[in-house]
């Protein structure tokens, strides 16, 4: 059979959604933000909820989600994302709200927002991306960056004594009575790719059912600030990564 | 029954990172030799008989420039 017959309209099974823009994305080759971007999109344009979503995106590299998924969106300052999603879900309870947050933002400067606005229960979905380092900035430490890890300000590696101990803010989160829905997931494969997309459809779903804060981690690969090679990232990710922040639902009720 | 697929890159979108290739499970794709204006070494279809149009590397694609086509043949 020719490829010309099998590439018909007819017979596509997957493409763009058109919920993205046709801009090309700003990342790294290999950044897990552009496949996080993707699910979210799809996830948005599957559920029909184009004009009733509105997106925080915070400071970082992220900073410019706005340009790549049609949607609403506001820029928060740095951290600061769930006090603005706070408000606006607070003023539009009919609207989807949710923040998109690295680990910077959410588990550094922003980590008094993000814990009580999942304390008091908001009915946003967080989706927090956690590469365990600065990324924009040129790859400094990060309170996630793991011991050992060799980063722009700890050139030896992280030493537990100098630099302290790495953030597990999810499980922290997950004790929070506020929250109904924490989990852990990553896209360096289809299945995992698949399962993030149903964590982050459920977030949503979650949301306007008024249940508390969902909270969907997305362990992520940063391959210019760890200066490892796309897919030789995704596997220092599963290395290194998955045995200190393993995958899988902390909370759902 | 067998499926056969075929994709479609978006060349001048993909910055070449490989992690399709990585995923794909039948060996059909790998980045070119060429560039694209932005001197990135685009995917194309290296061998044209073994994709099935599994999606996978459309699924894992962070710039969203495969679109995958699939028949029943």
């Amino acid at each position: 059979m020719d490829i010309k017959d099998i590439i018909k309209p007819e017979n596509k099974v997957y493409g763009r959604t058109p919920l993205l823009k046709d801009a090309i994305l700003h990342y790294c080759p290999g950044c897990s933000h552009g496949v996080v971007h993707k699910i979210i999109a799809e996830v948005i344009e599957e559920m029909g909820i184009q004009d009733k979503t509105i997106g925080i995106s915070p400071v970082g590299c992220s900073v410019f989600a706005y340009n790549y998924i049609d949607i609403d969106w506001q820029q928060a300052a740095h951290g600061r994302a769930p006090a603005l999603a706070t408000a606006t879900k607070r003023l539009m309870p009919d609207k989807y709200v949710f923040t998109y947050q690295g680990d910077g933002d959410l588990a550094s400067i922003g980590t008094a927002e993000i814990m009580h606005a999942c304390n008091r229960g908001e009915n946003i979905v967080v989706i927090f991306i956690n590469n365990a380092i600065y990324g924009m900035t040129g790859g400094q430490m990060a309170p996630t960056t793991l011991l050992g890890q060799v980063t722009a300000t700890t050139p030896y590696g992280r030493k537990a004594e100098l630099n302290g101990y790495p953030l597990k803010i999810t499980e922290l989160i997950a004790q929070l009575e506020g929250t109904c829905y924490v989990t852990r997931q990553s896209v360096q494969n289809p299945g995992a790719v698949r399962k993030t997309k149903k964590a982050i459809q459920k977030a949503f779903e979650n949301s306007m059912m008024k249940k508390g804060t969902s909270f969907v981690e997305v362990v992520s690969t940063c391959n210019s600030g760890w200066k490892i090679p796309p897919v030789q990232a995704n596997k220092w990710m599963e290395d290194n990564m998955f045995p200190f922040y393993p995958l899988g639902d902390m909370k759902d009720r | 029954m067998a499926l056969k697929g075929a994709i479609v890159v978006d060349t001048e979108k993909c910055k070449g990172c490989g992690v399709c290739v990585a995923n794909c499970p039948t060996n059909t794709i790998a980045l070119s030799k060429e560039v694209n204006s932005k001197g990135y070494n685009y995917l194309y279809m290296a061998n044209l008989d073994n994709c099935t149009g599994c999606t996978n590397c459309a699924t894992v694609c962070p710039d969203a420039v495969i679109t995958v086509y699939r028949v029943k043949i």
